[in-house]
């Protein structure tokens, strides 16, 4: 039976890792790609690496990082942010990348979706959607692009019925009211889209404790879950969260 | 030296990296020669069906796969890799199924989302799942049960080839063979220790 994935996701800045790792026997705490050699021997399912910088001048670091991730890596592994034209997303994936993630150049032109699941297949194009609750209401979330920054007045189950047809492989969902709060993914967010499309949903935003993993897929229905300080403050581990989540019957791989 | 065939559908540079870490010279090639001269075959991809074999075909790499599987060269063909081995595929051919390499009998067609109790599965099929696997050579010291990773749509048909099966919304040929020309739906590459293992014991063939 197909596995619920865990995902340590990793924020980098110009090759850095940024906020904060506490991570013990870490030689170099700061860099990537040894955090990321640690998940793949924790056994985490898959590594994403969200470059937050990937402004245009940019853009060298973050395939770099892809190239030296592919030499050392047995797992995996998606870079996200900053893609802006096919070529950009061309250079990642000959640069090593298994899987790019798009989010605010897809909203802008969604035909950017059709034209790389078509150049470099459906698996390899994760599209992230950043949602937030429209005030008020139960049912109903807002896209927000530019890092959360600009609201698009995009419904998000819309949005992410429509990046499906256009070819994406899975859905990358941060809950932008649960991002940071350590509260718990936003179930309903989760399964509203989970339910609303034929591909993987992993679910993003939240994460405080052991539970919430569990919570992300049998309340939340994702696919998928991701974390990112929990991991890297070393509050937990990839074998704790995957113990847990076998422990409320979800199939895991050990 | 092991021959990794560059079709131009993207990233070779982990399967290519693989094969190196199991003591394999390797060479990655887009050429024909390239392949003729190979003591064995590896054909990685992802992608989509038509695109690659038209690719494949255009250039004659087509025409020297199957000169070399025929002679008895070893061949391993991963995820799109494995789906052209056979016969055919469905994988955005408008109409009739667009020919494989004909290694293999039968059509790869799309993995069916609903499973035999009308219970809806997620389609592309990914993330890591097991192999009930039957073949002694691929899978030797692998303990049964072992993960691999998957990203897939399509699926390749039963046949007598079949040699290790994994279960989504149906059960699917994972694992294929006809004498030395192997074929893994999942991506050694990609995983982990066990996958690690599949291409040592592929390379200890070819090294015999």
């Amino acid at each position: 039976m197909l596995a619920k994935r865990v995902i340590p996701c990793l924020d980098v800045k110009d090759g850095r890792v940024v906020k904060g790792v506490n991570f013990v026997g870490l030689r170099d705490a700061g860099d990537p790609i040894e955090l990321a050699r640690r998940y793949d021997e924790e056994r985490a399912d898959e590594v994403i690496f969200l470059d937050i910088t990937a402004t245009s001048d940019k853009r060298a670091t973050a395939v770099e990082l892809a190239s030296d991730a592919s030499r050392s890596l047995h797992l995996p592994y998606t870079v996200g942010g900053g893609f802006r034209s096919v070529a950009d997303i061309r250079a990642m994936i000959a640069a090593g990348a298994d899987k790019v993630s798009i989010n605010s150049a897809a909203v802008k032109d969604p035909s950017l979706i059709t034209v790389a699941a078509h150049a470099f297949g459906t698996q390899a194009i994760l599209v992230a959607i950043d949602a937030k609750r429209v005030p008020g209401s139960q049912d109903r979330w807002e896209v927000y692009t530019a890092g959360g920054r600009h609201a698009t007045g995009i419904d998000a189950i819309e949005w992410a019925q429509e990046a499906a047809k256009r070819g994406a492989g899975e859905i990358l969902l941060t809950s932008m009211d649960r991002d940071g709060s350590r509260e718990g993914f936003d179930c309903a967010l989760t399964r509203a889209v989970a339910r609303a499309v034929d591909i993987p949903v992993i679910a993003s935003g939240g994460v405080g404790c052991l539970e919430h993993f569990a919570q992300g897929i049998l309340e939340g229905e994702a696919d998928a879950v991701l974390a990112a300080s929990v991991f890297h403050f070393g509050e937990l581990s990839i074998r704790e969260v995957k113990e847990d989540m076998a422990r409320c019957g979800i199939p895991v791989r050990m | 030296m092991i021959a990794v065939v560059d079709y131009r559908k993207g990233n070779l540079k982990s399967v290519e990296r693989g094969l190196a870490a199991c003591g394999a010279e390797v060479l990655v090639t887009d050429a024909p020669e390239g392949i003729t001269a190979a003591s064995a075959i590896v054909l990685p991809g992802v992608g989509a069906f038509a695109d690659a074999m038209a690719t494949l075909e255009e250039t004659g790499q087509a025409d020297a796969i199957r000169e070399a599987v025929a002679a008895g060269v070893p061949f391993l063909g991963i995820c799109l890799g494995m789906h052209l081995m056979f016969e055919g595929g469905e994988e955005h051919a408008e109409g009739s199924p667009v020919r494989g390499l004909e290694l293999l009998p039968g059509t790869v067609g799309r993995l069916p989302r609903l499973d035999a109790a009308g219970q809806p599965h997620k389609i592309p099929h990914v993330g890591w799942n097991t192999v009930e696997a039957a073949d002694e050579v691929l899978f030797a010291d692998i303990p049964q049960g072992s993960y691999f990773y998957f990203t897939h749509s399509f699926a390749a048909p039963d046949s007598a080839c079949t040699c290790g099966r994994t279960t989504h919304s149906v059960t699917f040929p994972s694992a294929v063979r006809r004498n030395h020309a192997f074929g893994v739906q999942f991506h050694p590459e990609k995983s982990s220790d066990a996958g690690a293992k599949l291409l040592q014991n592929f390379v200890d063939l070819v090294k015999g």
